[in-house]
């Protein structure tokens, strides 16, 4: 049994962050937990805080499991992390702009051509092409695991369109309603800046055609999509107007809205809609979420796109391997980050050591998301890993190879009391003008006991994020 | 604001007044049924089906009408695209896909009928008397109504929601007046009868207005004067002016906002123009049922013009 880092407790003793929460919970007995608990999804589900699983049936409008039990950073804890989150988001920008442009890190031989150049996710489309400001990603979501009190590991990033961040705003405001003696008692930092930020960051990015205060929207799939509560949340925060693809055409040089008093121009699109299905006549002919035409305004300058349709060539889980390189070349600083160590299938050497290995690792499709598609090794039968052997030696390049981390616990509400279980972090980065980051981000958990797996569609819960003021 | 959003506020607020109205509309059944039947005139479930316009539907689901088919048909049945249900999910459903244009009191209100909604569907049918559900919707139905009175910013989403509530209910008046032509057609002699007063309260009574209506007019109930206050009568708050009176209000409205007129304000002043002047006798000279009907091809006209001018996104 692996010793796994409780960030509240140390040596039978607490946690400096953590010093005010032993009382609140001995303060709590079962009846009362319960009762707070289903105030809580009440809330929740009251505000409408739902989301959609596919393909399993029963209740369409399943709420994510919230637990009550913050999640603490100390202040310095966190003044690392913030350091090095917006490094590596600073890092993935210029990699982006490289890549589009002169290529000069390939050129260098610091990362292989065929990664970038024959990988699924880079666009033709946009070769050349800098976006206003230089910036690709302006929502990083970095996936951080804990192991010790300072080890940190990314475990991988996202630069397309992060989601979850509506839960951040969302179970902070719940935990204030319901426990106001916390925060009186804790000087926890806000985070209810996020939505006036990324207006501010979706502003500053508008393209050099406008010439006017910009029109910022979302762009969404559309209702049916199980993040819609985010995409509405965010644009309610925002003050924009939620859009989807038959709310906008193309028109000469510019994209528009439809409104109730003719067509109003959109200069930035906060798009959360795939780059596949943004434009039918540019990339798959069959969408009928996107806008026709909208990538030859982009491409003039005529409107922005968030994030910039080819900025998924960085947030590969083969490219990642080489982020720690890209921090290095463009930044020349060293990582403050680590990444986890990495086996790529695709190398000889590399998959004969995955083989050999992998009851004891977590094998991930480069391009899987949601915890699907993935083998934690140390907790699959014997069947299900040679199953997934099967299936890596038919396409090893398809697929990478990490060690089981030792993820950090940290207290959590389950039926008998109070038990540690895995968590992990996504914070969001904004990337504009400025490069800013709110003190907080997404806490995911496992609820069901022993389980590394913290994605919600797998049974994972969320918590209130705390970084302590200093 | 978007096109798309003006749309489904204007149908969020016509399916919560459709459901009242349905549910309005199983009251009057019931209450009509109570009475004594006499030979020669139509079975009043009937009538109410016919009024609805979802007679044909009902033929081929339940086949003949009984009341716990009809209450059935009103207010659970999916199938029928005016009952409660179906109208409270789908102006949820309105909602949802707007949510950033309403408060979360109209929210909460939306959602907490939906959800009630579902306990009371899986609760045993012999629990659920009619009354009980009835109330239920017409509570409900305040609740969104209210909730949009007291919190919703009155901007132009504003006046597609109230433009939505106005036709829907202009709509729905002239259809519940309507039941009476389908009761009663086949005798003529029934009119003024004892029969005929008992269903003309209780079409007052299920539309709420049958203390204002003695408050108003006081005496003898008559067709004439029943007439007067649901087709003539500015004071009563479901009469054809009043509703008519509101959409002028909401339109004209959007036409100084905008900055612009469209053919809606014609066309909704030209309806207003012909009731204003109108005389109760002309309309029973013309035959309620014909002056009801095409009441109803004006207000159908009315929201295809609205749709036209505002909502379908093609507004240059």
């Amino acid at each position: 049994m692996t010793d796994y880092f409780n960030e509240m407790y140390q040596g039978g003793k607490v946690r400096e962050p953590y010093a005010r929460l032993q009382g609140w919970m001995q303060s709590m007995p079962a009846e009362l937990r319960h009762m707070k608990q289903a105030e809580a999804e009440a809330l929740f589900r009251r505000i409408g805080i739902t989301f959609a699983v596919y393909g399993e049936g029963g209740d369409p409008d399943r709420l994510i499991p919230f637990d009550m039990f913050p999640r603490v950073f100390s202040g310095a804890e966190w003044a690392r992390l913030e350091r090095g989150i917006k490094q590596r988001a600073r890092a993935l920008n210029a990699f982006l702009v490289d890549v589009y442009g002169r290529g000069e890190i390939v050129r260098a031989g610091r990362i292989p051509a065929r990664l970038v150049y024959l990988n699924d996710a880079y666009e033709k489309a946009v070769v050349g092409f800098v976006p206003s400001k230089g910036v690709y990603s302006h929502i990083v979501g970095i996936d951080l695991v804990r192991t010790g009190p300072e080890d940190f590991f990314v475990l991988e990033d996202n630069c397309r369109t992060p989601s979850g961040v509506s839960y951040m705003l969302e179970n902070r405001e719940i935990m204030m309603r319901m426990f106001p003696d916390l925060f009186r008692e804790n000087r926890i930092e806000p985070v209810d800046s996020y939505p006036e930020i990324l207006r501010r960051t979706l502003a500053s990015v508008a393209p050099q055609k406008c010439d006017r205060e910009p029109t910022v929207v979302i762009l969404t799939p559309g209702h049916y999509n199980s993040a819609y509560y985010e995409h509405s949340f965010l644009a309610d925060m925002m003050g924009v107007e939620l859009v989807e693809g038959q709310d906008l055409f193309v028109e000469g040089e510019f994209v528009f809205m439809r409104t109730t008093e003719g067509p109003r121009r959109v200069d930035v699109i906060y798009r959360r809609i795939d780059d596949d299905f943004i434009d039918p006549l540019c990339f798959r002919p069959d969408s009928m979420l996107g806008v026709p035409g909208l990538m030859d305004v982009y491409r003039s300058g005529g409107v922005s796109i968030c994030s910039a349709p080819g900025a998924g060539v960085a947030d590969d889980k083969a490219v990642y391997t080489y982020v720690p390189e890209m921090i290095r070349f463009y930044l020349g600083e060293e990582p403050i980050l680590k990444n986890v160590p990495t086996w790529q299938c695709g190398k000889a050497d590399d998959l004969k050591y995955v083989l050999a290995h992998l009851a004891d690792l977590v094998v991930k499709e480069v391009h899987g998301s949601g915890g699907y598609g993935m083998l934690v090794g140390p907790k699959a039968t014997a069947e299900q890993v040679e199953a997934f052997r099967a299936r890596i030696i038919a396409d090893p390049d398809n697929y990478i190879a990490q060690p089981t981390l030792a993820l950090s616990t940290t207290p959590t509400f389950v039926e008998e009391g109070v038990a540690p279980r895995h968590v992990d972090l996504r914070p969001y980065c904004l990337v504009g003008e400025r490069v800013e980051l709110v003190p907080g981000g997404l806490t995911r958990v496992a609820l069901t006991e022993g389980s590394l797996v913290v994605n919600s569609s797998q049974g994972g819960g969320v918590k209130d994020t705390w970084v302590l003021a200093e | 604001m978007l096109s798309r959003t003006a749309d489904n506020l204007f149908w969020l607020a016509r399916y919560v007044e459709r459901a009242e109205t349905s549910a309005r509309l199983l009251q009057v059944g019931a209450r009509i049924a109570l009475m004594p039947s006499a030979a020669g005139y139509r079975n009043e479930w009937e009538s109410l089906l016919h009024a609805s316009g979802t007679a044909s539907g009902f033929a081929k689901k339940y086949g003949e009408a009984v009341q716990r088919n009809l209450e059935s048909w009103f207010f659970f049945d999916r199938d029928n695209s005016s009952s409660v249900a179906s109208c409270l999910t789908a102006a949820r459903e309105n909602g949802r896909i707007v949510r950033t244009a309403l408060t979360t009191q109209v929210w909460d209100a939306l959602n907490g009928a939906f959800e009630e909604l579902r306990q009371l569907e899986r609760r045993p049918r012999s629990e659920l008397d009619l009354s009980l559900l009835t109330d239920w919707t017409m509570r409900q139905a305040a609740l969104v109504r209210g909730s949009i009175d007291t919190t919703l910013l009155r901007n132009d989403g504003w006046d597609f929601l109230n433009l939505g509530y106005y036709l829907e209910r202009a709509d729905n008046t002239a259809r519940l007046m309507d039941v009476k032509y389908y009761v009663l057609l086949p005798k003529v002699e029934f009119v003024g009868s004892g029969l005929d007063n008992y269903q003309w309260t209780t079409l007052l009574r299920a539309m709420s207005a049958h203390r204002a209506f003695h408050w108003a007019y006081g005496g003898e109930v008559t067709a004439a004067k029943i007439g007067h206050f649901l087709i003539l009568n500015p004071q009563c708050p479901r009469s054809l002016i009043t509703c008519v009176e509101g959409m002028n209000f909401h339109l004209d409205r959007l036409s100084r906002n905008y900055h612009r007129k469209t053919l809606a304000q014609d066309k909704a002043r030209s309806v207003l123009a012909e009731l204003a002047e109108m005389h109760v006798d002309d309309i029973f000279e013309e035959g309620l049922h014909e002056f009801l009907s095409r009441f109803i091809v004006d207000m159908a006209s009315v929201s295809q013009v609205v749709r036209n001018c505002y909502l379908n996104g093609d507004v240059r």
